[in-house]
C-alpha cells in the first residue's frame, strides 16, 4: 500500500513541476492563456505581457485599434504594417530590435505611449519578439543597415548661422514654422499614413527636460533627419544633406528651444542673439523674409 | 552584302515566331453617369508653382474627355502575361513640375528602376503610401539629383507630397510590361501579344477595377471596351 501511495505522490509531484515549467515557458506565468501555437518561448512570454500592458491601446490584432484607440491622439502604432517612427535604419526599412526596445523603454513624447522602464530587460525583449509576429515582413525582410552618425562638430555661431540657412533652404519652416513652433503654412493640412491629422514638432515648447519623440540628445535629432519618421509627413534627408550640414542644422534647431539651457543658446546669446542670424543670399521668391525671431510669423494658421 | 542584311532578319524571325503572330488588344475606356466636378487647386501658398499655371488647375481624380472618355485608367494583363519576371532595363520617370505629378498615374514593372525628378524651385517630399511594398518618405529639395527606387511587389500605390497637400499621384506596380494608361480620348493599346488567353484589367483610382477575358489566336486586333460608372461625389 505504501509503495502505491509513494508512486502516486511522485506522479503528482512530477506533474506539478512539469506543469509549472510548461506554464512558465508558455507565457501562462503572466496569468494569461496562450491560444496561438507556433510561438517561440520569448514570443509566448511577450504575448502574455502584451495582453497585460499593451492590448488596450494597440489591440488584440496589433492593428492599433484597441479599446482606448478612439480616445487617443496620435493613434497607437499599427504593428501589422511594420512601419515604425523611431529607427536607426533608413526610411522604408525595418528597425533593429534595439530601436524597438528603445521606444518601449523611453515611451513616446507628446503621445499616450508611456515609458516602460519599470519592466525588466527580458520583458521588453519578449514584447519586441511578440510585436514582430504581427507582420510577415519580419520573416521576409532583414532590418536596415543603421545609419552612421559621425562625431558632432563644434557648436559655433557660424555653425548655427549655417543651420539657419539650411532651415530656410530645405524649407523645414513650411511645416515647423519660422520659429519652430509647428505652425508653418502646411502644418494644418498634414496627415499621417492613416489619414489622421498630425502636428509638426513644436521646438519652442522645449524646456530643460525636453525630449523628442525618438530621444533627447543631439545625435537623436541628427538621426531623425537621416531616417525620417516613417508613417508621418517627416521625410528622410539622408540623400540630400551632408553630415556636417546636418550637425549645423541640429545646432540651429536647439536655438529654437528658447526655454532650454543649452550650449547652442549660450553661443547664440554671446554672439548677439537671434537677430544676428542673417537671411541667406539668393533666396528663392517663395522663401519668406528671414530673421524669424523678430518678425511676425507669416505662414502659420 | 545583301545576304549580310537579310540573314539577321531571317534569324530573328526564326527565333521569335511570336512576332509573326503578335496580336493586339485595343479599345477605349468610357464612363456612364455624371462624374464629380474637378475641384480647383489653390497654389497661392507656393508662388513658384502657381506662376507656372496661367489657367486654373484642378484635381485629376477624374479626367474626362469628349464622348464620355475616361483618361488615366491603367489597362494591363493581369493573367496570362507572357513576360512576367522580364524586368525592362530602362527606368520610368516621375516628375514633380508646377507642384503636380507628371504623369498623374505612372505604371511600371516590378523591379524596374523608378526615377523621381524635382523640376520645381521648391522642396517636395515624395511619400508613396505603400501597403504591400515598403513605405518610405524622402525629401527632395530643388536642384538635387533624381531619386532612384524600385518596388518588388504588385501594388497600386498612392503618392503624396505632405508639404503640398493638393499633390496626389499613383504608382501602378505590375508584374508585366503589357500595360497602357488610357489617354484623353480613353484609348489604350496592348500590342505584341502572342496567341493565348488573357485577362485584361482596367484600374481607375476612384472607380475601381474591371476585367475582361480575351483570346488571341494569331495576327489580329481584338477590341475591348471598359465602361465605368461615374461617382457623382
Amino acid at each position: 500500500m505504501m509503495t502505491i501511495r509513494k508512486l502516486c505522490l511522485c506522479i503528482v509531484l512530477i506533474a506539478t513541476v512539469a506543469g509549472t515549467a510548461l506554464a512558465q515557458g508558455s507565457g501562462i506565468s503572466s496569468g494569461y492563456p496562450t491560444p496561438r501555437n507556433g510561438f517561440s518561448v520569448s514570443e509566448q512570454r511577450g504575448h502574455g505581457l502584451y495582453l497585460r500592458y499593451c492590448v488596450l491601446c494597440h489591440g488584440v490584432f496589433g492593428d492599433g485599434n484597441g479599446d482606448n484607440a478612439p480616445f487617443i491622439d496620435p493613434k497607437p502604432r499599427d504593428f501589422t504594417a511594420a512601419t515604425f517612427k523611431c529607427r536607426s535604419t533608413p526610411t522604408g526599412t525595418l528597425p533593429l530590435d534595439s530601436d524597438l526596445i528603445g521606444t518601449i523603454t523611453r515611451g513616446v513624447q507628446a503621445s499616450n505611449m508611456p515609458s516602460w522602464r519599470p519592466l525588466s530587460d527580458e520583458n521588453r525583449q519578449d514584447l519586441v519578439a511578440y510585436i514582430k509576429t504581427f507582420s510577415e515582413r519580419w520573416k521576409t525582410e532583414k532590418a536596415g543597415e543603421p545609419i552612421k552618425i559621425p562625431a558632432e562638430t563644434p557648436v559655433t555661431i557660424e555653425s548655427i548661422r549655417h543651420g539657419h540657412e539650411l532651415f530656410e533652404k530645405m524649407e523645414c519652416w513650411k511645416c515647423h514654422g519660422q520659429q519652430g513652433r509647428g505652425d508653418g503654412p502646411s502644418a494644418s493640412t498634414l496627415t499621417d499614413s492613416k489619414d489622421q491629422p498630425i502636428r509638426p514638432y513644436n521646438f519652442a515648447l522645449g524646456r530643460n527636460d525636453s525630449r523628442f519623440k525618438c530621444g533627447s540628445e543631439n545625435q537623436d535629432l541628427y538621426r531623425i533627419f537621416m531616417t525620417g519618421v516613417d508613417g508621418t509627413p517627416m521625410p528622410s534627408f539622408a540623400d540630400v544633406i551632408q553630415p556636417n550640414d546636418a550637425w549645423d542644422l541640429v545646432h540651429y534647431l536647439r536655438t529654437l528651444q528658447t526655454g532650454r539651457r543649452s550650449k547652442e543658446n549660450d553661443v547664440l546669446k554671446a554672439a548677439g542673439g537671434a537677430s544676428t542670424l542673417k537671411a541667406p543670399e539668393n533666396k528663392s521668391e517663395n522663401v519668406p523674409p528671414s530673421d524669424s525671431r523678430v518678425q511676425a510669423h507669416i505662414g502659420g494658421h | 552584302m545583301r545576304n549580310k542584311k537579310i540573314l539577321p532578319a531571317i534569324l530573328t524571325l526564326m527565333l521569335c515566331p511570336c512576332l509573326l503572330f503578335a496580336g493586339t488588344v485595343s479599345g477605349k475606356v468610357n464612363y456612364t453617369g455624371t462624374p464629380a466636378k474637378p475641384k480647383p487647386i489653390d497654389m497661392s501658398k507656393e508662388p513658384s508653382c502657381a506662376k507656372q499655371h496661367p489657367t486654373q488647375i484642378t484635381t485629376e481624380t477624374v479626367v474626362a474627355g469628349p464622348n464620355n472618355a475616361l483618361a488615366n485608367v491603367v489597362v494591363y494583363i493581369s493573367a496570362g502575361a507572357p513576360d512576367e519576371g522580364q524586368v525592362p532595363a530602362q527606368a520610368v520617370t516621375f516628375e514633380q513640375k508646377g507642384c503636380q505629378y507628371l504623369p498623374h498615374v505612372l505604371a511600371m514593372h516590378t523591379g524596374q528602376e523608378l526615377k523621381v525628378v524635382n523640376s520645381d524651385q521648391t522642396s517636395h517630399n515624395i511619400h508613396p503610401l505603400a501597403k504591400i511594398n515598403r513605405e518610405w518618405n524622402k525629401s527632395q529639395p530643388p536642384g538635387t539629383s533624381p531619386l532612384s527606387e524600385k518596388y518588388d511587389k504588385e501594388e497600386f500605390i498612392t503618392v503624396k507630397c505632405n508639404v503640398h497637400p493638393w499633390m496626389r499621384g499613383y504608382f501602378a506596380v505590375l508584374k508585366t510590361s503589357h500595360y497602357d494608361v488610357s489617354k484623353d480620348d480613353g484609348g489604350f493599346k496592348l500590342p505584341n501579344l502572342p496567341p493565348g488567353k488573357y485577362t485584361i484589367t482596367a484600374w481607375h483610382e476612384d472607380y475601381g477595377t474591371q476585367t475582361a477575358d480575351v483570346t488571341i489566336t494569331g495576327n489580329e486586333t481584338k477590341d475591348v471596351a471598359f465602361t465605368f460608372k461615374a461617382k457623382a461625389y
